[in-house]
């Protein structure tokens, strides 16, 4: 099939940016989103000219790293997938592909489709994990039995890729799906609580600090997430922030 | 005597381990402060070194290319993790996990090394659990187990499909901890471009910043490399677009042996190829095994009209069907380990009975484990006479607890439902047992330049079973490496840091930057991706799955000549002074272009077949791998010399007082 | 309190609640002025009552007010967070396929509720206070109800009244359920709590719609 690409073009993070069109043709439907655009690629290399850069490398959809705004929506019309697993049998002969970079503050824009998600880091690195030491002195591992379903629950919200996907979905770039999602894992467990309260209050300030809005449960970061990540991590983190607000 | 100390403890098997560490030399923790390690990767091996070694009080500075540690490729790890807890009951120990260990590697690992990964397994698992890795549990709220290939015992620990990923965010939870510490400095979007050495020991690296194409000294008393396998020499493989073989291959350059680069794991279970357009190939977890039995018809004017589009599986008659494994293998089955069961789907396909429309296809099928199961629940639900559909029901509820997402995963590539239709698959190229050569303390030939994880060679021999990776990965990484690096740190307390202004930091950076000069300058017509779909063309066909010696040998040349062709016609648009994917691969190619040719002079040289490296040559009348353990009982580590076909060859004799040689049978 | 309101989640509870509160109003201020529809006199006694009683006038009413301030405050501060967290636009956004019209423009639906207020108040509240401040307007029991019927003689203010209402009810489509998404209410009553906070949604806004009608049309 032939389509027509609008694509976002950006030199570096202080250059000015603009749509350019890139027509394609001769693509499968079979073929992978970026399969599509690696063909694109090959004849811009062709043609000697600098190719579209974007981020991506496992292209089994769970190591986050791809992150297109495909028509106006993360990873693009399907649903619970990544870019990577979206298939060009999901677009028509004919069409025309806006592909743009998620849109936040707190996602600059390093080159072309590629953005910077370091934020998403240093959220994690402001409480996410269990302080416990990693060399080996723990207790055995079937001391502590763990409710089957809140360890399912658990594990339910530790499938987040950290894609941002829900940031560029929201309206308002709010980051608290993917904050929440984290929270939700360690709150859920017992190994977990014992910094439960810590751990909320510097996960929250520190997404805070990153620019990212504020949630204003329009669901939509729900409906776009590829792991299909609950708002109901939302709704516990908010439980678990107030709770810990109280406690101070 | 070779040249090659594999400094193994002495003492009876299981005292080794711990009579080493009771003998290593220790850093105390004032020192700690003052000596910097790079740890080069942060996938299983190396996030989790990376948090322990700045647990322990080092400064520690990880690089990775991808822009966040989270997304190393032991992410996409699907089935599980192995660990001797005999939590089943069912005859497990640390014995019988180092036994399976390496009779699944056909018997060309270390016993010394193999005996410490079984000790610490269960260890990782106590370690991960207590980090809040959510596994899979039982009711009953303890931890669940299934089985994998070549195993007789359920030791394998998972959650859901998704293992890799939750023991990786375990150990990124760790290093974040030690980041907001400030015990680790994360370069990422740092790609290591060549090993410094001052004095013979590797004293830091050469990185370029792959945003502003900076290249940038790091200076380290040590430098780990766990920078992961180099599947990608294949192009075609289920390893991530980014794996490459740089970080490994520079160090083997500037003096680190390469062991057994011939060593390819190809995996049964991946979703056959579409068309030339193909990027990867994706992976279905080994667990599918466990339930889905594997077959292809038994007349070949079913696989035919299959093939054409004119008959549908699951129009075959059970006595149409041929299951095969099930057929030559009675005792294991559809989990004999996986170089077996990718040779016998390749036999038969050769032979004509494959499916989908390329023919290199084979089913795995669900149905007889939807209606097992769906009877069970409707069992145990009180539901004594359900009819066929309610049981048909039931079962693919309980299958799609159990492989939900995977199935899932395959409809979206492939466009069929998996629940209503067998899955086909195809054997692909997954994971290098070969690597850098190190000694029992994960050192590789240049002092103070470590490998751990799929980078090293040391464990897994010809052959890695079913969720051994992420084992080795989190056991070198959490518990070995931290200790054993030690010893040689314990030297450096007095060095002080390590000065980038050194002659030597200086003739590296130059080498570097006049390497990638030459990249963007090649300014010749063919793109990067060209050359590496050549090359793995080349590589699948003489070096994949089946491999002969005359094949080998046009492999050596055409590799050779193909290299340097790239470097005369490569074209790379764009600057070096910015994000450029092209200049990127090109550096990646341009190593996998060396690699390759190593890769077939190693698999020429190795007249036997075992485990992953099957040579048409030595094989039994029925087809299987005919071993030769007079000759070849050894580890071939190769030294560089200028260029792969100057390679010298270094033997590290294998012994086995604690395991008799047998030949592996499956049947 | 003002460090705790700095981060989002606690200003989005303040909103959730403030909310709430002003649900409760809605419902309290419904009932009454429904009474308008089939009895003259029980309105006016209990207009009088609102008006006159110490508790509901010296407490109630400045708490309303400042729950009313406090709303529309923070959501204006809320919004300005929000449209400043993604400096560069979409070219492309298609915000209908994974979220509803009414939950992106809460700032929208809420303005003209604002905007109504401004009405309202020019109706109703600051002739109550020349009522009761000022000589010349003495007091009298009974003048609610023709008060009230007379301001719909209007068809431009009842049109107006029932174009706000209509607004109304949109925003409260999506404030009233997200606002226990936003206290941190989820559970197995959450799903029968969302019909009732989208029942709500409807009835009330209708039910101002119908007596701003029944008046108009009495009027006739």
């Amino acid at each position: 099939m032939k389509l027509n690409l609008k694509i976002w073009r950006q030199e570096n993070a202080t250059a000015k940016g603009k749509m350019v069109d890139y027509p394609v043709d001769g693509i499968d439907g079979d073929m992978s989103f970026l399969e599509m655009l690696d063909i694109l690629n090959e004849q811009l290399v062709e043609k000697g000219e600098d190719t579209i850069q974007f981020d991506h490398d496992c292209r089994e959809g769970i190591c986050g790293s791809c992150s297109l705004q495909i028509n106006g929506e993360p990873h693009g019309p399907d649903k619970l997938i990544a870019t990577c697993q979206l298939h060009m049998r999901s677009f028509k002969d004919g069409d025309t592909i806006y592909i743009e970079p998620f849109r936040a503050k707190a996602f600059p824009v390093i080159k072309d489709l590629i953005v910077d998600r370091t934020a998403f880091d240093r959220i994690q690195q402001a409480w996410g994990y269990v302080s416990v030491n990693t060399s080996g002195n723990t207790v055995d591992a079937n001391t502590i039995p763990i409710e089957k379903e809140k360890a399912d629950e658990s594990f339910n919200a530790a499938t987040c890729i950290g894609c941002g996907a829900c940031v560029a979905a929201c309206k308002n770039a709010s980051a608290m799906l993917f904050t929440s999602a984290k929270v939700s894992q360690y709150a859920l467990l017992p190994q977990g609580r014992v910094e439960a309260t810590e751990r909320v209050q510097a996960m929250v300030r520190q997404m805070d600090e990153e620019g990212f809005g504020n949630c204003s449960n329009t669901g939509a970061c729900e409906i776009e997430c590829p792991k299909g990540i609950s708002l109901e991590n939302i709704a516990r983190m908010n439980r678990e922030y107030l709770a810990a607000s109280v406690k101070g | 005597m070779s040249v090659l100390d594999s400094k193994i403890p002495k003492g009876p098997l299981k005292e080794k381990w711990t009579n080493h560490k009771n003998n290593i030399n220790l850093v105390n923790p004032a020192n700690k402060r003052n000596i910097d390690v790079i740890v080069i990767g942060t996938g299983l091996a190396g996030g989790s070194a990376a948090a322990t070694l700045a647990e322990l009080g080092y400064n520690v500075k990880t690089f990775c290319y991808q822009d966040s540690p989270r997304r190393a490729h032991s992410i996409a790890a699907q089935g599980g993790i192995n660990a001797s807890k005999n939590y089943q009951g069912d005859g497990d120990s640390d014995y019988r996990l180092f036994y399976d260990t390496v009779k699944g590697g056909d018997y060309r690992s270390r016993e010394g090394n193999v005996y410490r990964l079984a000790e610490v397994s269960g260890n990782i698992i106590d370690q991960c659990v207590a980090q809040g890795v959510p596994f899979a549990r039982e009711y009953g709220g303890y931890l669940d187990n299934r089985s994998f290939g070549g195993v007789l015992v359920s030791r394998t620990f998972y959650a859901k499909g998704q293992t890799g990923q939750q023991l990786l965010l375990g150990a990124y939870s760790a290093m974040n901890r030690q980041i907001n510490r400030g015990k680790i400095k994360p370069y990422n979007r740092h790609e290591m471009m060549d090993l410094v050495l001052v004095d013979g020991k590797a004293r830091g690296i050469i990185a370029r910043n792959m945003i502003t194409g900076e290249i940038e000294r790091h200076s380290a008393h040590a430098v780990v490399l766990a920078s992961g396998g180099y599947g990608n020499v294949f192009f075609l493989s289920t390893n991530a677009m980014g794996s490459n073989v740089t970080a490994a291959w520079r160090a083997h350059r500037r003096g680190a042996y390469f062991a057994n680069p011939c060593y390819t794991q190809i995996h049964p279970t991946c979703i056959p190829v579409s068309g030339d357009h193909q990027s990867k190939l994706t992976l279905m977890s080994e667990s599918l095994r466990n339930d889905g039995r594997i077959w292809v018809p038994k007349k070949k004017e079913d696989a035919e009209a299959i093939r054409a589009g004119k008959k549908k599986p699951t129009e075959l008659s059970e006595e149409d069907r041929d299951y095969y494994l099930e057929r030559r293998y009675p005792a294991f089955g559809n989990l004999v380990p996986r170089d077996v069961a990718s040779r016998a789907a390749k036999e038969r396909c050769d032979a004509g009975f494959g499916v989908n429309k390329t023919g290199q296809a084979v089913y795995l099928d669900f149905a007889s484990a939807i209606e097992r199961y769906g009877k069970e629940k409707a069992f145990t639900s009180g539901n004594k006479n359900a009819s066929k559909e309610e049981i048909i029901k039931l079962g693919k509820e309980v299958v799609a607890s159990k492989y939900g997402n995977l199935f899932d995963m395959y409809q979206k590539i492939v466009d069929q439902n998996p629940y209503e239709t067998p899955m086909m698959i195809y054997p692909a190229v997954h994971y290098t047992m070969g690597g850098l050569w190190v000694d029992y303390n994960l050192q590789t030939t240049i002092p103070g330049c470590y490998a751990a994880g799929e980078a090293n060679f040391s464990d897994h021999g010809a052959n890695r079973l079913g969720a051994s990776a992420l084992m080795q990965g989190l056991a070198d990484g959490y518990f070995v490496l931290p200790y054993t690096i030690g010893n040689y740190l314990s030297n450096d307390i007095r060095t002080g840091a390590i000065s980038t202004d050194s002659p030597e930091f200086e003739e590296t950076e130059n080498a570097v930057k006049e390497r990638m000069d030459k990249l963007m300058n090649a300014n010749g017509n063919k793109s990067v991706d060209s050359y590496h779909k050549e090359l793995g063309l080349i590589m699948w066909n003489k070096c994949g799955m089946a491999r002969n010696a005359e094949g080998l040998k046009e492999a050596i040349e055409e590799i050779a000549a193909l290299r340097e062709d790239f470097w005369k016609n490569v074209k790379v648009p764009g600057t070096a002074t910015s994000k450029n994917a092209e200049l990127e691969k090109a550096g990646r190619v341009a190593d996998f272009l060396e690699l390759g040719e190593l890769f077939a002079k190693d698999a020429l040289h190795r007249n036997e077949s075992c485990g992953g490296h099957f040579r048409e040559e030595y094989q039994t009348e029925e087809g299987e791998a005919l071993r030769d353990d007079e000759n070849f009982r050894y580890v071939a580590a190769w030294e560089h010399k200028g260029k792969p076909a100057d390679a010298v060859l270094h033997k590290e004799e294998l012994v086995f007082e604690n395991i008799e040689l047998k030949t592996r049978s499956y049947k | 309190m003002g460090g705790f309101l700095n981060s989002t989640i606690a200003r989005k509870f303040a909103m959730a609640l403030s909310g709430l509160f002003l649900v409760l109003f809605l419902a309290q201020h419904f009932s009454i002025n429904f009474i308008s529809v089939f009895s003259k006199d029980v309105f006016n006694e209990v207009s009088h009552f609102m008006g006159t009683n110490f508790f509901v006038q010296a407490l109630l009413q400045p708490i309303l007010i400042f729950g009313v301030i406090f709303h529309f405050v923070m959501g204006f501060i809320l919004e300005a967070k929000n449209r400043g967290a993604r400096d560069i636009k979409y070219v492309k956004f298609a915000g209908n396929e994974n979220s509803s019209w009414v939950s992106r423009n809460m700032i929208y639906s809420g303005l003209v509720i604002l905007a109504f207020l401004g009405l309202h108040f020019y109706d109703f509240w600051f002739p109550e206070m020349i009522h009761k401040y000022i000589e010349s307007h003495p007091e009298d029991a009974a003048r609610y109800y023709d008060e009230l019927v007379a301001k719909f003689q209007s068809p431009v203010r009842t049109i107006l009244y029932v174009v706000s209402f209509v607004f109304l009810a949109l925003h409260l489509y999506h404030g009233f359920s997200s606002s226990f998404q936003s206290v941190g209410w989820r559970n197995k009553y959450a799903k029968g709590l969302r019909g009732f906070t989208k029942a709500y949604a409807i009835i009330i806004p209708l039910g101002f719609i119908f007596i701003a009608l029944f008046h108009y049309i009495n009027n006739l």
